[in-house]
């Protein structure tokens, strides 16, 4: 947007008395009803703990010491915050077209299987070649996977959650077909593996930070995922199409096309959160790849109401989440099913926050200012 | 050269394993379609199914009752499912996100107090010989049914007639159908969505005491293969009609028996593929049950998955 139409629309906007605090009232609004969310599924989780006999206070401790509370822990933290910025993408891109596509996780062990596919006959060239190979290659995969769950809701009028979602249990047994069969290294007993790409082929980390480079792709991603929703003609299109479909269609938006496309995006985010996977931390394709990245995602999506850029530190809060998991095993002998417990009140209480929009006076336009 | 005795065995081996394996998707979906026809959608089944399955078999292991152990499931899935319904009938939450909180929530609960049943061996449900008459083991093994595996049938039956001929089960499809009419008519619309999920949960939770006291007959974290949401392309593909979700049931138990059938007759290749069937089977019943966008013959109007 030109600086002079900026200009111009609040003119128009002071000339008819317009309310000027109103975007900042808006904000403050979308800001404080997850937090107070958060809150109370803290709250909850608690009481929870408290029943238990356990002490809630022991708990966040440890949860802020095991995951932003030594470098060593931070790191953790952001390596596993790596990946979820990626499938976070795959649902909130589709999430702007008001679909709930939940099938990243076989866009993740897809993507990751078949870039570790490609790079294989290159193992012994330039590294940045297979790096560009790889990148290619999962991020294919990934669109290709849930853009198929984006034409069967676009074309045929499939339902977007339930198909993808079945469709992540046939990816996975694709998935282990495959890595039990064809692609399968016979040296690789135990737990059914690729070939590997090689040490040579690994990622290494960014000078600084000591994380993998996952952290800065996903970074990268979502601040072009933020570009293009918010920024962009194709973004608005798709936001018409989210915030009422029959409007969008009436105008002549091409729907279809929009769906497809932005379930191949976020697919083609899942596929690269796979790849780096892949080149970063597994060297190959197993089963370790359905870590559950895919999942914890659409948690996080959530979290951020579909916003790439809310996306980043609710990453970072469920990554950490996540790798003070151990921690909390060990020294409070709580399951780890702990953490899920938690990220369900989460995921519970954010939702039902969503009420809460509209609800305060303060906080809605005002005509007669 | 197919040979047809091994034919024979595999059909055969479907057959049974249809029957040992189709209870819980008819109890998840007779649940759903309850929910469904007051017009809203509960994903959140998968959750109850997993958490019904762990409240089995640890209320089984406790009392030394199985039968009580699927009572206490029916009632965990019957609370679970109540804050689905208690939630949703809040203004602007979404039951289809709302539905995956609840399914994360549900197993997360589950896998969380289960921990300790893992390992020790509850009371499991006794199975009904329907076999006396053969000599055949493997003929008895096979029509060895589960009681839950009736008292099912009889649920769906009794669910066809409570909505073909009650006062409740008519006011439930209006609220399904129509806000407007339901509005007119002065029907407590949240309270009717309310108790039909919480109801539908109940039945959901009964389907998840089966896996964890019939077959597979014992509880671990990995015990549900996504029934629960397979339950939701099972009830658009039985159009709504309890007595339709029987032969959908059966189809998807036969199609999950596919893999271990194969398997008994020497055929190893494809384990895996085979074992992804049910999942092919609801893809192209989606597929083919969809509209092009255009609401179903016998879908409520008022289900946000018909938008």
């Amino acid at each position: 947007m030109s600086e002079a139409t900026v200009v111009a629309a609040s003119q128009v906007a002071r000339q008819a008395g317009g309310d000027r605090t109103y975007k900042w009232r808006r904000l403050l609004e979308a800001l404080l009803a997850p937090l107070v969310a958060l809150l109370a599924a803290v709250i909850l989780f608690s009481i929870f703990l408290l029943a238990l006999g356990q002490s809630p206070t022991d708990f966040l401790d440890l949860v802020w010491r095991g995951a932003f509370g030594s470098w060593f822990s931070l790191q953790n933290t952001l390596q596993r915050a790596a990946p979820l910025l990626l499938t976070a993408l795959c649902v909130a891109l589709p999430g702007q077209l008001g679909l709930v596509v939940i099938g990243g996780e076989a866009a993740v062990v897809l993507g990751g299987l078949a870039a570790t596919v490609a790079a294989l006959p290159l193992v012994n060239t330039n590294p940045f070649l297979v790096w560009a190979v790889m990148a290619l290659a999962g991020a294919a995969m990934g669109g290709l996977w849930i853009g198929l769950t984006g034409w069967l809701r676009a074309r045929l009028g499939v339902n977007e959650t339930i198909a993808s979602l079945v469709l992540a249990y046939i990816g996975m047994a694709i998935f282990n077909h495959l890595v039990e069969g064809v692609f399968r290294d016979p040296a690789s007993l135990n737990k059914p593996s690729t070939y590997g790409i090689g040490d040579a082929n690994m990622l290494g980390t960014v000078p600084w930070l000591d994380v993998h480079p996952g952290i800065p792709v996903g970074v990268i991603a979502c601040v072009l995922c933020w570009v293009l929703i918010y920024r962009t003609s194709i973004g608005f299109a798709g936001r018409v199409t989210g915030g009422n479909i029959r409007a969008a269609q009436l105008q002549g938006l091409p729907v279809a096309r929009l769906i497809v496309l932005a379930c191949v995006l976020g697919g083609a985010c899942a596929g690269l959160a796979g790849t780096i996977e892949v080149a970063a931390e597994l060297g190959r394709a197993n089963a370790s790849l359905a870590a559950g990245y895919g999942y914890t995602g659409i948690l996080i999506a959530f979290l951020a109401r579909f916003n790439p850029l809310a996306i980043m530190p609710m990453a970072v809060l469920l990554g950490g989440l996540g790798a003070a998991g151990g921690l909390l095993q060990r020294r409070m002998g709580l399951p780890d099913a702990t953490v899920q417990v938690l990220q369900g009140m989460i995921f519970v209480s954010i939702l039902a926050s969503d009420t809460l929009y509209g609800r305060i006076r303060w906080f809605q336009p005002r005509a007669d200012v | 050269m197919v040979d047809l005795s091994a034919l024979e065995t595999v059909a055969g081996a479907m057959f049974a394993g249809s029957l040992r394996v189709s209870t819980p998707f008819l109890f998840v979906s007779l649940g759903e379609c309850l929910t469904e026809k007051s017009g809203r959608i509960n994903l959140g089944n998968e959750g109850v199914l997993v958490l019904g399955a762990m409240v089995a078999y640890g209320t089984s292991y406790e009392t030394g009752n199985p039968w009580v152990g699927v009572l206490a499931a029916a009632i965990a899935g019957m609370l679970l499912g109540g804050v689905h319904g208690a939630v949703c009938s809040l203004a602007k939450v979404n039951d289809v996100a709302m539905g995956i909180a609840i399914m994360l929530a549900g197993t997360g609960i589950a896998f969380f107090f289960g921990k300790p049943y893992v390992q020790p061996s509850a009371p499991l449900l006794p199975g009904i010989p329907l076999a006396w008459w053969s000599d055949s083991a493997q003929v008895r093994n096979a029509l060895l049914v589960s009681p839950l595996f009736f008292l099912g049938i009889a649920a769906a039956v009794a669910m066809h007639w409570f909505f073909r001929a009650t006062r409740v089960g008519l006011r439930i499809r209006i609220v399904g159908d129509s806000q407007d009419a339901a509005l007119a008519l002065g029907l407590p619309i949240d309270r009717t969505r309310f108790l039909a999920t919480a109801c539908g949960s109940a039945l959901a939770g009964v389907g998840g005491a089966f896996l964890s006291l019939y077959y597979p007959g014992s509880w671990n974290e990995g015990l549900s293969s996504g029934q629960g949401l397979m339950a939701v392309a099972l009830v658009v593909f039985a159009r709504w009609n309890p007595i339709n979700c029987v032969y959908a049931s059966l189809l998807f138990g036969a199609a999950g028996a596919l893999g271990p059938s194969l398997q008994t007759v020497g055929v190893t290749w494809g384990y895996y593929l085979f074992y992804a069937a049910p999942y092919v089977v609801t893809l192209i019943v989606l597929v083919i049950s969809a509209h092009g966008g255009h609401s179903l013959r016998g879908m409520p109007g008022q289900l946000s998955i018909g938008r």
